[in-house]
């Protein structure tokens, strides 16, 4: 392998051959290689994030017709870092009877948690922290951790917004978690396999075009985990001011910040992992780095689609972010299992055309019988509404008599 | 396989320790200057009433419980999943039956209203 090709490996290689030359045992040259794998991969998305966070404000304004920011540095691309200075230098501010230890482990658990998911994710199919046979438990496990975070500081902050905030986030991070676990349920299926390596390996044929209902789900609940528009019910800034994170000052404001942007980009990555193929891609099997680049064109593409709902749909009410959740991602979420499993197993394994056709219009189907199902859903609740039936008959004013006075002046 | 694991615990060490010493850092450049009137409740100016620790809506436990039953029903589904290349169609039929059921508890608590919010 030449360096090119495979940067990673060869530098693994190199440090190995080092590390053993100075005569350390190989248990130690492991170790040393584990812990910067890890000081790598948990270093690199939180400065990665000083980026996203400029992406995200500069095209969110561009999708709100605004400018975004624009005054520090060219385009605004400093912004980040003036904002980094100035949050790193403001002073915390701890309100009078907070539970010090929820208030100040809330911050560090958001954070870390969304830092953990890096773990597992295959960024080339020789680039990754390591292939546990259960990574897709594993996502989802320290996802969970994340949504303690939140929950921790409603519960912890002392005020009454932040503990309506982790109300909210109880009821709404908790509830995606269903669907999101059934539709991960269907890639396993499909690959035999919990490892995030071997899923992406797998896709011969992305699973976006072999499983789209599973896809959707996946998304939209991806996006429920967020937090953000129109999933930002536990911070919505007009109901309850800030939600879970009002207490917060300074860079513990700060970490709940970072936690949510670098948790976007996660989910398109774990999304584009999943579902998109991965690093798959012409050549990436000879140059694991072409697969990076793959990778990370399919999570940009998937990154900016997840912007563009942010910034242009409204919040929902909470009774129907909750009817979405359990009357209709659920339930698609069981059907998309149902019908993949069956038609699967009926058509001839590999990614033959019979399969891959099979697979798609029974999905697009299944889809389409959801949509008209909503649809008619909907239609019956406004029927009910409506109570003034028949067209508004429009009343014409009578003729203004002629006053006095013009008749005077006639 | 159990190396795998070692490595998860040094990345989930440093994952967590990283925001840590961040804000430890960022304690140590701030300044301190606290009052009564700065670390008071923040409730957009109003004083606050009471305790913070107020009664919640019961729903909210309600959707609890019917995630915690729906969760562990779908942990039991993986190993289904992870097999399902080689099962045959029995096996395949026995699972649908596990989804159908799991979708009949979903049917009875929507008949019963507690998946409405009111």
């Amino acid at each position: 392998m030449s360096f090119v090709a495979d940067p990673v490996t060869f530098i693994i290689d190199w440090l190995q051959r080092v590390l053993g030359g100075w005569g350390l045992s190989s248990g130690w040259v492991q170790f040393i290689l584990f812990a910067l794998g890890a000081i790598l991969l948990t270093v690199g998305p939180m400065l990665l994030t000083v980026g996203l966070i400029w992406v995200e404000r500069k095209l969110g304004g561009r999708f709100q017709d605004r400018l975004g920011p624009n005054r520090v540095g060219p385009w605004g691309v400093f912004q980040t870092i003036a904002d980094m200075l100035k949050i790193f230098t403001k002073e915390y501010i701890t309100p009078i009877g907070a539970d010090k230890v929820l208030y100040n482990l809330a911050p560090i658990l958001a954070v870390g948690a969304v830092l953990g998911v890096w773990a597992v994710i295959p960024l080339s199919s020789t680039i990754f922290g390591t292939n546990i046979n259960v990574g897709v438990l594993y996502i989802m496990a320290v996802g969970a951790i994340g949504e303690l975070g939140v929950i921790l500081a409603g519960l912890g902050s002392n005020n009454k917004y932040a503990l309506l905030g982790g109300f909210r986030a109880v009821a709404q991070l908790i509830s995606y978690e269903v669907p999101m676990v059934l539709a991960l349920l269907v890639p396993v299926m499909l690959s035999g396999s919990m490892g995030l390596n071997d899923i992406a390996g797998a896709q011969k044929v992305a699973y976006v075009f072999l499983v789209p209902a599973a896809a959707l789900v996946f998304f939209i609940a991806a996006i429920a985990e967020n937090g953000r528009a129109p999933f930002d019910l536990m911070e919505a800034d007009s109901e309850i001011v800030a939600g879970f994170n009002i207490e917060y000052s300074g860079l513990k404001f700060g970490m709940f910040y970072v936690a949510d942007f670098l948790h976007a980009f996660t989910s398109a990555l774990v999304f584009s992992t999943i579902f998109l193929g991965g690093w798959q891609g012409p050549g990436a099997e000879q140059y694991p780095i072409l697969g990076f680049i793959y990778l990370m064109i399919k999570t940009v593409i998937v990154y900016v689609f997840l912007l563009g709902v942010r910034f242009t749909l409204p919040r929902f009410r909470i009774d129907q972010m909750m009817a979405v959740n359990w009357k209709l991602l659920t339930p698609l979420a069981m059907a998309a299992i149902l019908v993949t499993a069956i038609v699967d197993k009926l058509t001839p394994g590999g990614f033959g055309l019979v399969r891959i056709v099979a697979l798609l219009v029974s999905n697009v189907g299944l889809l389409l019988i959801t949509n008209w199902l909503v649809g008619a859903y909907v239609r019956a609740h406004r029927a009910r509404r409506q109570v003034v039936s028949g067209p508004r008959t429009v009343v014409v004013a009578p003729p203004k008599p002629v006053s006095e006075a013009q008749e005077v002046n006639a | 396989m159990l190396h795998e694991w070692f490595y998860l615990v040094i990345f989930l060490s440093i994952a967590f320790l990283l925001p840590a010493a961040a804000i430890l850092i960022a304690g140590l450049l701030s300044p301190r200057k606290t009052g009564k009137i700065k670390t008071s409740t923040y409730e957009c100016g109003i004083e606050t009433v009471g305790s913070s620790k107020i009664q919640f809506k019961a729903q909210y436990y309600l959707f609890g419980l019917i995630f915690l039953i729906f969760d562990v029903e779908t942990v039991l589904l993986f190993p289904f999943a992870v097999a399902y290349q080689k099962i045959l169609l029995f096996g395949v039929i026995e699972a649908v039956l596990f989804v159908l059921i799991l979708a009949a508890g979903l049917a009875y608590a929507w008949r019963k209203g507690a998946l409405d919010w009111h």
